[in-house]
């Protein structure tokens, strides 16, 4: 085991090494001359010469890939245009309110999904199974921004509103002080994690239920229960694992539109306005970080799963 | 022969799955009795309906699958009749299994021992370090070396015939009336399988179980059971002790089986394998099921099914050469042999 995780580790280099070429290139590949862009209309080219002398723009590409990792690596992205703050300082503010979304809405898909899954597998082709499939394909092709703005709708906006429930309400500057806040955006992301959830669990329990092994286990005398939830569940977990990691890698990356329609301050958003003013350190920064948590989620996957999977030959 | 000592007797048992293309008659029409102590084969092609007679006295059918008619007689209660609760105090207590898959028929991601304390757990109430030391001691008794280490080992790190030996522990772990052996070593090596069946038949002698063994291969009957069902097409067509079955088999059925086992005695030249094609479950033919194969079929064999009937030795034979009814010859030739009917 020590020795597949190691091995993993050395693989995840050469994709790292692929990540900041790309992300590297960005500043070359967008059209026209970065420091004029940077600089701003009607700069001077005395103005446009010193950001190009700054940014290290004359140097070989090579020189500027080399100085560009090897600052990387110290946690040093350059600094953003816009509010000349160090980007790795900017990541660190709004890193952890998408980790916290995520994580949270992760949560909540995995216990929707689950349950979901479980239940219709257990009673297939019942009623209760079609239902609960047929609301999982709603949530599945439901756009998550669309789902997001009915609940502001029903929620937030709506004054048929509890009292009770009254903390949901959004307050203009978003993300805020109150824990409770982050109930909506994380139903949002959650109910469409647990759609997908959802249906693999299903078809994962199906097909272990069908295996010979659970025949073994119901000719021992064990109980339906113990069959399904010692017997076929743990087996049936195991491709759902892969489907959580990444979901939960995907919640990192691209909780863009849920950010913008919440005016949660995190990461996406972060990006997003990078974009739209051309902070290229923000965006080379925003990008690598995203990138590099995808490849560790992706790490710590496959290890849960091979660690899960004892049959697969380590070799 | 059939003694009073019964510890299991399955009178007429019909069992079907309904698919797509209808309904699908698997079992229907198998009777036999097995003895306290004794060993029983159930001999058949491949689909005659082994295995799911198997799984019909345990209750494991697939959901498409129901018991639609018979009897399935455990020491005076009826298996299909029964509570499902009570099924479950049955199983892999009181009645046992092993597959023919030894390496899919083991959970892979929990270990040996894990498996096999289950079902002392459950039918025992051990508790978990009891039911640990209990399942060291089977694995010993199953013949597997080094088994302190073994039962901490996952499925995946033991051989075919290892994974057999585990899954006869895991039936052994309660003390059964009754193991149900289906094809236990079909998918192993013939060198395996020699030990496997070696292992079983010992077992059976000292543990003084009864054994239901399932094959397709009568070679492995002579050597192992003390009664034969010959099943055909979902049926039983003849149950007798192995000596009458070997010697003088009736059913033309078993008579054709026995004709093309390689034998030492017999001319390999005369081997010769019965012609044409076990019938499709969709299209059962009205009468015997064997008619359209066999040698000495008459009119009265194609309109109307035989009965099961109880010979004067007390062996059943489900044929008409030996009713009042037959209308043929009274010598009768099949596959070469010559069998006197009855009428
Ligand atoms: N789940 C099922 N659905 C429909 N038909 C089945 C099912 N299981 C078994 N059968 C049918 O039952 C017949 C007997 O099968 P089986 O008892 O497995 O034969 P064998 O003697 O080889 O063990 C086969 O013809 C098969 O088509
Ligand atoms: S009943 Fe007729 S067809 Fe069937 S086995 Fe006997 S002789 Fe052959
Ligand atoms: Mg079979």
């Amino acid at each position: 085991m020590t020795k597949y995780i190691i091995r993993r580790l050395l693989q995840t280099i050469p994709v790292l090494i692929g990540v900041t070429i790309l992300v590297f290139s960005l500043m070359h590949l967008v059209p026209g001359d970065a420091a004029k862009i940077i600089a701003g209309e009607g700069a001077s080219d005395q103005t446009v010469e010193n950001i190009r002398e700054r940014l290290g723009l004359n140097d070989p590409l090579y020189v500027q890939y080399g100085t560009f990792v090897g600052n990387a690596v110290q946690g040093d992205l350059g600094s953003s245009i816009r509010s000349g703050r160090p980007v790795m300082d900017e990541i660190g503010a709004r890193f952890w309110v998408t980790f916290e979304l995520a994580f949270y809405s992760t949560i909540v898909a995995v216990f929707l999904g689950l349950i979901a899954g479980i239940i219709s597998a257990v009673r297939h082709y019942t009623l209760t199974d079609v239902t609960v499939m047929i609301i999982a394909l709603f949530g599945l092709s439901m756009p998550n921004f669309w789902f997001g703005l009915l609940l502001i709708q029903w929620f937030a906006i709506g004054n048929w509103m509890p009292e009770s429930l009254e903390f949901l309400k959004m307050r203009p500057s978003g993300w805020g002080d109150d824990w409770r806040q982050v109930v909506l955006p994380v139903l949002t992301l959650g109910t469409g994690g647990a759609a997908i959830i959802a249906r693999m669990t299903r078809s994962s329990m199906l097909e272990v239920i069908g295996q010979d092994y659970i025949r073994t286990a119901r000719a021992k005398g064990l109980t339906e229960r113990i069959v399904v939830y010692r017997h076929a569940l743990k087996n049936a977990l195991i491709p759902v694992v892969t489907v959580v990691g990444l979901e939960f890698g995907g919640f990192l990356g691209g909780a863009v539109l849920t950010e913008t329609i919440f005016a949660i301050n995190g990461m996406g958003r972060l990006t997003i306005d990078a974009i739209r003013t051309r902070d290229f350190p923000m965006v080379q920064g925003t990008v690598l970080v995203i990138s590099v948590l995808f490849v560790v989620v992706n790490l710590l996957v496959d290890v849960s799963y091979r660690y899960l999977n004892k049959r697969i030959d380590l070799n | 022969m059939i003694s009073k000592d019964n510890v299991l007797e399955v009178r007429n048992l019909q069992t079907s799955f309904s698919t797509d293309k209808g309904e699908v008659r698997a079992v229907d029409g198998v009777s036999f009795d097995v003895p306290k102590g004794k060993t029983i084969g159930i001999v058949g092609e491949s689909g005659s309906g082994k295995s799911i007679t198997s799984l019909s006295i345990l209750r494991l059918l697939a959901e498409n699958g129901k018991i639609k008619g018979g009897e399935i007689r455990y020491k005076g209660e009826d298996l299909t009749k029964v509570s499902e609760k009570r099924m479950r105090e049955l199983r892999g207590n009181e009645i046992s299994m092993i597959f023919q898959e030894p390496m899919t028929s083991l959970n892979p991601v929990y270990t040996v021992g894990q498996q096999i304390s289950e079902a002392l757990i459950s039918h025992q109430g051990m508790n978990k370090k009891q039911a640990m030391v209990r399942s060291v001691e089977l694995l010993k008794l199953v013949g597997i070396p080094s088994p302190e280490k073994r039962v901490k080992a996952y499925p995946f790190e033991l051989s075919g015939g290892m994974r057999q030996r585990v899954m006869i522990a895991m039936s052994l772990a309660c003390d059964p009336e009754i193991l149900i052996a289906d094809e236990p070593t079909t998918a192993l090596d013939v060198t395996i399988q020699a030990q496997i069946l070696e292992l079983i038949k010992d077992l059976q002698e000292r543990l003084g179980m009864s054994v239901i063994f399932i094959t397709h291969d009568l070679g492995v009957v002579a050597e192992t059971c003390d009664y034969v069902a010959v099943m055909y097409a979902g049926q039983v067509v003849e149950y007798s002790d192995i000596r009458t079955l070997f010697k003088q088999p009736k059913h033309p059925y078993s008579i054709g089986l026995l004709n093309s086992l390689p034998r030492h005695d017999i001319d390999q030249e005369k081997l010769m394998p019965i012609k044409g094609n076990v019938p499709s479950p969709h299209e059962m033919p009205t009468g015997c099921r064997f008619a359209p194969r066999c040698p000495a079929a008459t009119d009265l064999c194609r309109a109307k099914m035989p009965e099961l009937m109880t010979d004067d030795s007390g062996n059943q034979i489900r044929c008409w050469i030996y009713s009042d009814e037959w209308p043929g010859e009274k010598e009768v030739n099949v596959y070469g042999e010559t069998r006197i009917a009855k009428g």
